[in-house]
């Protein structure tokens, strides 16, 4: 396939992302490094289940967790998990312009998420003294949810620079297959999260 | 064309070509000259460590110079010696016998090379910089939370940034193998090397990351003050084994499965035999690598966790004594029948069987949980692993290297050489190691910088140093052997020992884009398929064309270097928050590298038909 | 089980391996003499397994050398094809099916002596002896709770009895063995407290190691577990516990030295009763075998021990130069007279070998 074709292609096929071999390749490499990503978030889920009784004194999970912010972050990154999904709808039916709308507004549903992710940490920094370095269950819980905080953060500035990149020139077959991954990463993102919700903050409310 | 005009221009242009080259069989050529750097390093260090113990009492090198000594061999033999030497036979192999041009994402094979070597680069700079880490390989917590100095803070840098790279690779041939495979190459026609590599892949991908978590947590701790293995803030040091272990003991199916797969061509090939029992191998291979996660706790049986748990870890362990067995069967069955022909690389392999047969028994000993009460950390455990790895890695790699050398720089290793290198090395490696085992069991621990006199050690202790004076001999003459080929052998054809898969069905070394024509593949062992028809070369799968193939970039090599810059600023932080501008800078230049890769197209270049008919002239195709 | 093995052992091929292998290592230190109940039960296992293991390779090796030896290609053989058999559906299965019956034989001891040892049964009961065991860089701390008795470096236990040994450590993992009666098992500081027992069939001075890489004075961490019989044991717990750390010495340097010793060495070490300190509990001390684990008793080393234990421990806590030496030699003397019992001193030591 020429260079031309790649970019100006005369017919959008039906799946652009994987259209081409480096889109079927980068489709299929993705995925495989998602799995390795699921070991990464599995080892820091162990390490938080081994310590998150060594809270060294009052700061337990009980005590600490408030269910509402939380459940609102959650609804915040569903949301914007299923406005991804509209937008690789739209870049099937080959709109490039509703498709670029609806990962904007992913992106802003993301940016809150994080807006109330450092709202908590410092919360917990300022109004309870809870640090990273108070004990290992302090450890523990801002590696993991950090470490998902990091995912976000890059997620986001990802997604944000293929929308700066792009918004000139729409959709071909050598970008197509890089919004299609980026929004794969977004659904890992969002996933990790519903375990994070679950194994970290209901799990501790519950105790 | 990239490589015609380089050449030309001598050698900043070369240095420069290798720098920015995503071109697999070039990057082949980088794993081997750094890993083969790093065994001699590794090598040398083994040296100090049996002179060291040469005597009762010695006083050769410090305790606390020994303990460094003994945590960079492992460390570099296994993450810097080891599989960089793996990568750079499965990056100048497996394109070639699936038929395929490149690999799947020829910027990310760069980009894991690049991060392997800086990774290992900034490992060694310990040694200049006030002492290298001294944990051990395996590097437990708390003796690594609290070790003073930098050293401990070395090894979580660079294993950071060179295991990044392991995990790209390990996605790079994965991908590369699913996709790029030539018309009928399907999955039950890859030879055993590609096979393989796509679960020893499938492992790296599955393992790394746990080794990432470990090392995270263990840099967190002793860099920003958390506390996962301070247990006076509620930290559990037990937390690192686990994780350690989930990936090391994948880690030492990763080392040796490459080479089962290319022991199997090299059986197949000089018993001009196909593989016995192929299904059977296959699917060895694949209930290795599966198994191989199961069993990491048989590493941890002295910690306590329970008679249960140990049981359940023994016994899981025990059966991949199983497959491993199906492969030793299938290999003595290939031969059997055949018309054994006795080169350097054959040499190799035959030897590996009783000596591989050895360390698996004693590692079926080992799993033995109640048993590992004594043997465990004693110089039995030393001997075992060296019997797998040495006998079998290190075995494997020569016989690998022997077979695939014409493959990669067109000539054959000088065979008379290759095997007096063969003899001393494989004697003094018995002499080494098979005396450890009866160490161990009479008392001597691993790890001990001195044993005393009078516990009647001392004798096998000296036979273990001559042995390794006899392995740096053979070493040696494998160097001379590859610098006397380059000067004085000459060229060989594309097929020198009559093969059978399809690397051997293109010139040596092969043309920038591997395949003029796509091969069509009839059946496992394309190449003596149609031999056995009668046929010259394989059948083209497509007609001549203009072949697509990806550009040259120096980012993967800037990207790394920014992460290296970043290493020394996070280590040295600790000590001066001035030492965060070296952490911005080095995060500035990989971040802002990613940027660029990410914004600026990369479609790659055409070779065109006129130049592949040139080149066809000139006797390149076939 | 026992009986079970003990049969095993019987046969002609164990036999012959039995007194090959008996005859490597010193008595006392090698885990190939067993003198325990742990470590017999461990040499059994492995003759059971090192038996199993040389019939595979036996037959690997018949096949080897017959391949090697009929199928090597010829002169004038070259261009001879062999024939390119697939493979052989009833070998694969075969070469499957037995290795897991071996390893079922093997398997079976394997867990039942797993479980024998992580035994904890009688620990409960009046009368058992528990011991509380400490690893610190670089020596073993034992504390005998109920007898508020709390010694370093060498555990005294009674012949023909379970003891029990509570593990953990102060700073870094250490792995307390002592091959000669029984296997190791790590001391994890924290909560990971582990648990396991020592049966010493003979009296005897046997020597312990540390198996757990633990700074660089990993390989100078030795100590001995002194076992001797039952009466004995009873009069050296009535000796310990009459150790009196103001008891006034003899000779007028020792004084000297007990004074030195009261005033700089007594925040970290102690005399006599059931606590320990940062330092080793020198109650006997006199007696020991060995100083420091490492060096034979006699008082220049103990004087160069005192004045420089870096260069002899590298890395160890003990401060260096922290009393002169004309200091030293004091403190020495009154160390050396520190003969609180002499039981122990008569059971057989390891003999240098050959």
């Amino acid at each position: 396939m020429s260079h031309e074709d790649v970019l100006n292609p005369k017919h959008m096929p039906h799946d652009p992302e994987k259209a081409t071999l480096e889109g079927k390749n980068k489709f299929l490499g993705f995925w495989f490094f998602l799995g390795g990503e699921t070991v990464l978030f599995a080892s820091l889920f162990g390490t938080y289940l081994a310590l998150n009784g060594s809270t060294q004194g009052e700061n337990t999970p009980e005590h600490l967790f408030g269910l509402e912010l939380v459940f609102i972050m959650t609804m915040l990154l569903l949301t914007s998990s299923l406005t991804s999904v509209y937008a690789m709808y739209h870049m099937k039916n080959h709109n490039f312009g509703k498709m670029q709308t609806w990962l904007a507004i992913t992106v802003f549903l993301g940016l809150a998420f994080l807006g109330c992710e450092i709202y908590e940490f410092y919360h917990y920094i300022h109004e309870y003294g809870f640090t990273f370095r108070s004990s290992a269950f302090g450890s523990a819980f801002y590696t993991l949810v950090g470490f998902h905080g990091g995912h976000v953060l890059f997620g986001l500035s990802w997604i944000t620079a293929l929308l700066l990149r792009n918004r000139k020139r729409g959709l071909n077959l050598y970008n197509a297959p890089k919004y299609y991954i980026a929004s794969l990463y977004w659904h890992f993102i969002d996933v990790v999260w519903v375990f994070i919700f679950t194994v970290v903050y209901l799990m501790g409310k519950v105790g | 064309m990239s490589t015609a005009t380089a050449q030309k221009r001598g050698l900043g242009a070369a240095i420069w070509d290798y720098l920015t080259t995503v071109d697999h069989k070039k990057i082949a050529h980088l794993y081997l000259v750094a890993g083969g750097l790093f065994f001699l390093i590794g090598g040398l260090e083994a040296m100090l460590i049996r002179i060291q113990l040469m005597k009762p009492d010695n006083n050769f090198i410090s305790a606390g110079l020994y303990n460094e000594m003994i945590t960079m061999h492992g460390t570099t033999m296994i993450f810097l010696a080891a599989m960089p030497l793996i990568f750079a036979l499965m990056n100048a192999v497996v394109p070639l016998q699936i038929g395929a041009r490149d690999v799947a994402f020829p910027f990310l094979n760069s980009l894991g090379f690049w991060l392997f070597l800086f990774g290992g680069l900034m490992l060694n700079v310990s040694w200049f910089t006030g002492g290298a880490p001294d944990a051990g390989w395996t590097n437990y917590a708390p003796l690594s939370t609290s070790s003073p100095g930098h050293g401990v803070d070395y090894y979580v840098m660079g294993l950071q940034i060179s295991g990044a790279g392991t995990l790209i690779g390990g996605i790079n041939f994965l991908v590369t193998i699913v996709n790029m495979r030539a018309p009928g190459m399907t999955y039950m026609r890859m030879p055993l090397f590609t096979w393989s590599t796509f679960v020893t892949s499938t492992l790296i991908l599955f393992a790394f990351p746990a080794l990432t978590v470990g090392l995270f947590l263990m840099m967190f701790d002793r860099m920003f003050g958390s506390a996962f293995f301070d247990v006076g803030l509620g930290g559990n040091v037990i937390i690192w084994e686990h994780l350690f272990w989930i990936f090391g003991h994948p880690e030492v199916y990763i080392l040796i499965l490459p080479l089962f797969g290319a022991f199997s061509d090299i059986f197949s090939n000089f018993s001009k035999k196909r593989l016995f029992g192929y299904s059977a191998m296959v699917f060895a291979t694949v209930l290795i690598g599966f198994l191989g996660f199961m069993v990491w706790a048989h590493h941890m049986f002295t910690v306590g966790m329970g008679p249960i748990a140990n049981s359940i870890f023994a016994v899981a362990t025990m059966a991949i004594a199983v497959p491993t067995g199906i492969k030793i069967f299938n290999w003595l069955f290939t031969m059997w029948g055949g018309q054994i022909k006795m080169t350097a690389a054959m040499l190799w392999s035959i030897a590996f069987i009783p000596s591989f047969t050895i360390g698996g028994m004693t590692g079926v000993m080992l799993a033995a949980a109640a048993a590992d009460y004594q043997y465990h950390d004693t110089y039995f455990v030393v001997g075992h692993f060296h019997y797998v790895i040495v006998g079998g890695v290190v075995f494997g790699l020569f016989a690998a290297l022997h077979y695939w050398w014409p493959k990669m720089f067109g000539k054959v290793l000088n065979e008379k050489l290759g095997k007096l290198a063969f003899w001393p090395f494989f004697i003094g490696f018995h002499l080494t190691f098979f005396i450890q085992h009866f160490l161990g069991l009479m008392g001597m621990p691993r790890r001990y910088w001195v044993f005393l006199e009078g516990q009647g050690l001392d004798a096998g202790n000296l036979i273990s140093t001559i042995g390794a004076f006899l392995m740096a001999i053979g070493t040696v003459i494998f160097l001379i052997n590859v610098v006397y080929t380059s000067v004085k052998e000459k060229k060989v054809s594309g097929d020198p020992w009559n093969g059978r898969t399809l690397e051997w069905s293109i010139p040596s070394p092969p043309p920038h884009y591997n395949f003029v024509q796509t091969p069509l593949v009839r059946g496992l062992d394309p190449l003596w398929v149609e031999k056995m028809d009668g046929k010259e070369g394989m059948t083209p799968a497509e007609p001549l064309g203009d072949i697509h193939m990806p550009n040259a970039s120096i980012l993967p090599f800037t990207i790394s270097l920014g992460l290296f810059i970043a290493g020394f600023g996070f280590i040295y932080q600790v000590d001066d928050t001035v030492w965060l501008i070296a952490v911005f800078a080095g995060m500035g230049i990989t971040l802002g590298s990613m940027l660029i890769r990410s914004l600026k197209d990369d479609l790659g270049h055409h070779i065109h038909k006129e130049e592949l008919e040139e080149d066809i002239k000139k006797g390149v195709g076939r | 089980m026992r009986g079970w093995m003990g049969k095993f052992r019987s046969l002609l091929l164990f036999g012959a391996l039995t007194l090959i292998l008996t005859g490597c290592g010193i008595e006392n230190v090698s885990a190939l003499k067993p003198k325990g109940y742990g470590s017999e039960l461990l040499f059994d296992l492995m003759m059971i397994s090192i038996a199993i293991m040389i019939f595979v390779f036996v037959i690997v090796m018949a096949i080897y050398a017959f391949v090697l030896f009929r199928f090597r290609e010829k002169k004038g053989q070259e261009d001879v094809i062999p024939k390119q058999t697939e493979g052989n559906k009833a070998l694969e299965v075969i070469w499957t099916v037995i290795p897991i019956i071996l390893l079922l034989v093997l398997a079976i001891p394997t867990v039942q002596a797993t479980f024998d040892l992580a035994d904890q049964s009688s620990q409960d009961d009046e009368g058992t002896l528990t011991i509380d065991v400490t690893g610190n860089q670089y020596w073993w701390q034992f504390t005998y709770a109920d007898q508020e008795i709390s010694t370093s470096q060498e555990l005294y236990i009674p012949t023909n009895e379970r003891v029990y040994l509570n593990m953990k450590s102060s700073d870094v993992i250490h792995s307390f063995w002592v091959p000669a009666i029984s296997g190791k098992m790590d001391t994890n500081p924290g909560e990971n407290t582990n648990t396991m027992y020592l049966e010493a069939y003979e009296e005897g001075v046997y020597e312990g190691f540390c198996a757990e890489l633990c700074g660089p004075s990993h390989s100078l961490m030795y100590f001995k577990v002194i076992a001797v019989s039952p009466d004995q044991y009873d009069q050296w717990v009535e000796d310990m516990k009459n150790v009196d750390p103001e008891a006034e010495p003899e000779t007028a340097s020792a004084q000297e030295g007990q004074e030195l010793f009261n005033n700089n060495c007594m925040s970290c070490h102690a005399i006599g009763g059931g606590s320990a300190g940062v330092g080793p509990n020198l109650a006997n001390f006199g007696n020991r075998s060995k100083i420091a684990g490492i060096l034979e008793p006699t008082k220049e080393n103990l004087k160069d021990w005192i004045v420089h234990p870096d260069e002899i421990k590298p890395g160890n806590q003990m401060p260096a130069e922290l009393v002169t030496e004309e200091e030293a030699d004091k403190i020495a003397d009154y160390l050396l007279e520190l003969q609180h019992s002499d039981v122990g001193q008569d059971v057989p030591v390891i003999e240098a070998s050959e």
